[in-house]
């Protein structure tokens, strides 16, 4: 984590220059297909402000995702919640991110750590939550959890599965987009945008979008892939085609973020990146644990800076 | 540097007892009628049962014995933990009460020897503190030797640099220590005293409700009902089995097991001396071994093993031919002493001689004479079990429910202590990261961590059972030249005791 932040200073200091170039081969890709399976998030489609006017706006789902694509899409969304099933990867990874912002957020927010429910009173909203595996455990922590995702399925998935627990029951779900909460200006104590930011078509919106949802002196938690030859070896190579823990054509390896491009991204949108961690698999003990290799998977903790007025 | 702080403080508490109103219709009748008998502590008394409809529990922990409450107050004593409501189901009585010990009872027959390990634990939930007001003797060597006269061996806690070996105490003196550590916290408890009859585990089942209107799934879809006996019912998110080898909730979640049957018995006893014995015995006789474990003043524990028959006919023994026959077996019985002075047979180990120094503890030793019988005589069959799963979607086994070992070295009561708080440290660190303490996932963790050191620590007993229960020449020297290598390599001694006295890995592959 030293190192990372080490990194993330060095990186922070000329980070006025202009860092087009790190988008050049982020933003062509994106066509049509590959916005397909948005699995493990919903990709809030950050089809940004400039909505094609045909669109519908009070749609709720994008038409950006084809009809086959959505049905595709709706039979994993039933097995969200089925830790054996496609998303068991995201099961397992789940306490490990969620350690992460317990601690993090406990300090940033000077609550208690040994508290059962230390986020008591703050609101939270997870963008691109799916089933509501982040929004749940954020819930049981005590916090006012809104979730979003732009699939419709997801969100339903979320609200059935939610109630059957009064302590996260009352999460609200809405199928929406992060746009669109900043043209209703929704703010956050704490946003969230966890294994989501891959599958946006515009990292950099995005980010701009989680910036304006996040109160000043609020944070943000963020986590990824790395753009690194381990993370294609493992997080598409070995995930999708060898271990089929994830379905083909989950991930696009030059959708990826390194740390040091989130970073600038994020700084752009006046939020200052706090901490770094990666996640390490032990496939001897199907543990994820955090570690200072955020070569693979990545969090990372920022915050808004208090002076800026968004 | 986080200077400001935003508090939020959010009008919205959008009411959480979205839940209540559902389900209330079915049982209320018997329920009420029959709440009279929730034994309860911490104000929660009387028409408790029709509120537990409204807030189920976060936890049923069936079994109130050792394991079960030594859960509960492990769960008591943490800070993640402390605010979950927990029901305790129980048949006996006592758990509601305070129990007064009486120091002038004889000892009961039915005793543990506690490791190291548990020790800790129990000090660190505060518990030990209540043991030790009681009976207890710790002891700080072991000598074990078998009828053959070929080998025998002696642990001695220095070797380990460790105080004591262990402590022999009294089930029921481990149990009201439990029972007052957790009467000391302010934890929500509620005591059943009742049995389990059935249990409804409702699968939750997505898919099927999520293009239908969302009513029939969300019924308690993650809860347990738990019948109880007396009419009883109440819901909880996670059931603990610590119910005993004859587990009712491992039958009822329809868990599988593997294990035999010994055709061994177990007589268990108290005797007294006429003086105090401080060190625990152990001798393997043909039928078994016989083990002879100090309880504090003059008193010893007696657990011998033998076929069903000779178990029967010396439960009926009179009393001063039952002595004999202990003296006897502790003695020269079925055998000669092995010889001490010529420090081991033969010269097959003589060579590691050099590097040991054999202080005169390492003598061989008769234990002392028993000189009366102090408790009545009863008999347990002998079997090994264990449950192929410790875990499943909101029932988890822990204690005897999951595995019964030989009572070879005092180990099964340990296992379940164990079982007991890596549970509730398991479930601390789920709450943590606010986990679902019912998810399989978590669950899964507990036994992955537990299935290991319970299944090598029976692997370890049964071998020494298998071992001991063939009266083979050449399998005796084999037997004996473990002795020997046990006493004389002190690695592989160390090992054992550190194995033995509850050290979570066997040291030796590690």
């Amino acid at each position: 984590m030293a190192m990372a932040l080490k990194l993330l200073k060095q990186l922070r200091g000329p980070s006025t220059t202009t860092s087009t170039i790190l988008y050049r081969n982020l933003r062509p890709r994106f066509s049509n297909l590959r916005s397909a399976i948005r699995l493990f998030s919903d990709a809030p489609l950050s089809e940004p402000l400039t909505t094609p006017p045909h669109q519908n706006p009070h749609s709720p789902s994008p038409s950006s995702l084809n009809q086959y694509e959505l049905a595709k899409f709706a039979a994993i969304a039933e097995t969200w919640w089925d830790s054996e099933g496609p998303f068991k990867p995201l099961h397992q990874l789940n306490p490990t991110r969620l350690a992460f912002i317990r601690s993090t957020l406990c300090r940033h927010f000077g609550r208690d750590p040994l508290s059962p429910r230390p986020f008591e009173g703050l609101k939270f909203v997870d963008v691109g939550c799916g089933g509501g595996i982040v929004s749940e455990p954020l819930a049981r922590l005590g916090a006012t959890v809104m979730g979003v995702d732009a699939v419709e399925k997801n969100i339903k998935i979320a609200r059935l599965h939610a109630d059957l627990d009064p302590l996260t029951s009352t999460i609200e779900y809405r199928c929406t987009t992060a746009e669109k909460l900043v043209e209703e200006q929704k703010n956050f104590d704490a946003v969230f945008a966890l294994e989501v930011i891959e599958h946006v078509a515009d990292p950099a919106e995005f980010c701009k979008s989680l910036a304006a949802l996040t109160v000043p002196g609020g944070a943000t938690v963020i986590s990824t892939i790395n753009r690194s030859m381990r993370a294609y070896a493992t997080a598409i190579v070995a995930a999708e085609y060898l271990l089929h823990w994830l379905p083909k054509g989950t991930h696009q390896w030059s959708s990826f973020l390194t740390p040091e491009e989130l970073a600038l991204i994020l700084e752009r949108a006046s939020i200052s990146v706090q901490e770094m961690a990666g996640f390490v698999y032990n496939p001897l003990t199907g543990r994820w644990s955090l570690s200072d290799d955020v070569n693979v998977n990545f969090i990372a903790y920022a915050t808004k800076i208090k002076t800026a007025n968004l | 540097m986080n200077s400001l702080i935003i508090r939020r403080k959010l009008a919205e508490h959008i009411s959480r007892l979205k839940f209540p109103q559902r389900t209330l219709c079915t049982d209320a009748a018997p329920k009420v009628s029959s709440s009279h008998s929730v034994q309860s502590s911490n104000d929660h008394v009387g028409q408790q049962s029709f509120r537990n409809e409204v807030h189920p529990y976060d936890i049923a922990i069936v079994g109130g014995g050792m394991v079960g409450m030594a859960l509960a107050c492990s769960l008591a004593r943490m800070p993640l933990t402390k605010h979950l409501k927990v029901a305790i189901i129980d048949s006996n009585p006592a758990l509601s009460k305070r129990l007064c010990i009486k120091k002038e009872d004889p000892p009961d027959p039915r005793v543990s020897t506690v490791t190291p390990a548990t020790i800790s634990l129990f000090k660190d939930i505060g518990a030990w503190k209540y043991v030790e007001q009681h009976r207890h003797a710790y002891f700080d060597q072991m000598q074990v030797w078998d009828y053959t006269g070929l080998g025998y061996t002696k642990y001695n806690a220095r070797d380990v640099h460790k105080d004591t070996l262990g402590c022999v105490v009294e089930n029921k003196v481990l149990h009201s220590s439990l029972l007052s550590c957790i009467q000391d916290t302010d934890f929500q408890k509620t005591i059943y005293t009742s049995r389990l009859s059935s249990m409804t585990l409702q699968p939750r089942n997505l898919s099927m409700g999520v293009d239908s209107t969302s009513s029939g799934l969300n019924e308690r879809g993650n809860l347990a009902k738990l019948h109880l006996s007396d009419g009883n019912s109440l819901y909880a998110k996670l059931v603990v089995g610590a119910d005993g080898s004859k587990s009712r909730v491992r039958e009822l979640a329809g868990f599988k097991t593997t294990g035999w049957n010994y055709s061994q018995n177990a007589i268990i006893c108290t005797v007294e001396h006429s003086v105090e014995n401080r060190c625990a015995w152990q001798r393997f006789l043909p039928a078994g071994p016989i083990a002879l474990l100090p309880i504090g003043d003059n008193f010893s524990n007696i657990v011998w093993t033998m076929n069903p028959k000779e178990a029967t006919d010396r439960k009926s023994l009179a009393e001063d031919d039952f002595v004999k026959d202990v003296n006897y077996a502790l003695d020269y019985g079925f055998g000669p002493h092995p010889k001490s002075s010529t420090l081991g047979s033969g010269g097959i180990f003589s060579w590691f001689k050099t590097d040991v120094n054999l202080s005169p503890d390492e003598c061989f030793k008769v234990p002392p004479k028993v000189v009366k019988l102090a408790s009545e005589r009863m008999v347990f069959p002998l079997s090994l079990m264990h449950v192929n799963d410790y875990a499943s979607k909101h029932v988890v086994l822990i204690g005897d429910a999951a595995h019964t070992v030989h009572p070879l070295a005092g180990q099964g009561v340990n296992l379940g202590f164990g079982d007991a708080f890596a549970l509730s440290r398991i479930i601390s660190e789920g709450i943590a990261v606010g986990t679902d303490i019912a998810e399989v996932l978590l669950l899964k963790k507990y036994e992955a961590e537990r299935k290991s050191a319970n299944v090598t620590m029976m692997a370890i007993l049964d071998g020494f059972q298998k071992a001991y229960s063939v009266d083979f020449g050449p399998l005796n020297i084999l037997r004996a030249a473990a002795f020997n290598g046990a006493r004389y390599i002190p690695p592989l001694k160390r090992s054992i005791i550190s194995y033995a006295s509850g050290d979570q890995r066997f040291p030796i592959f590690s």
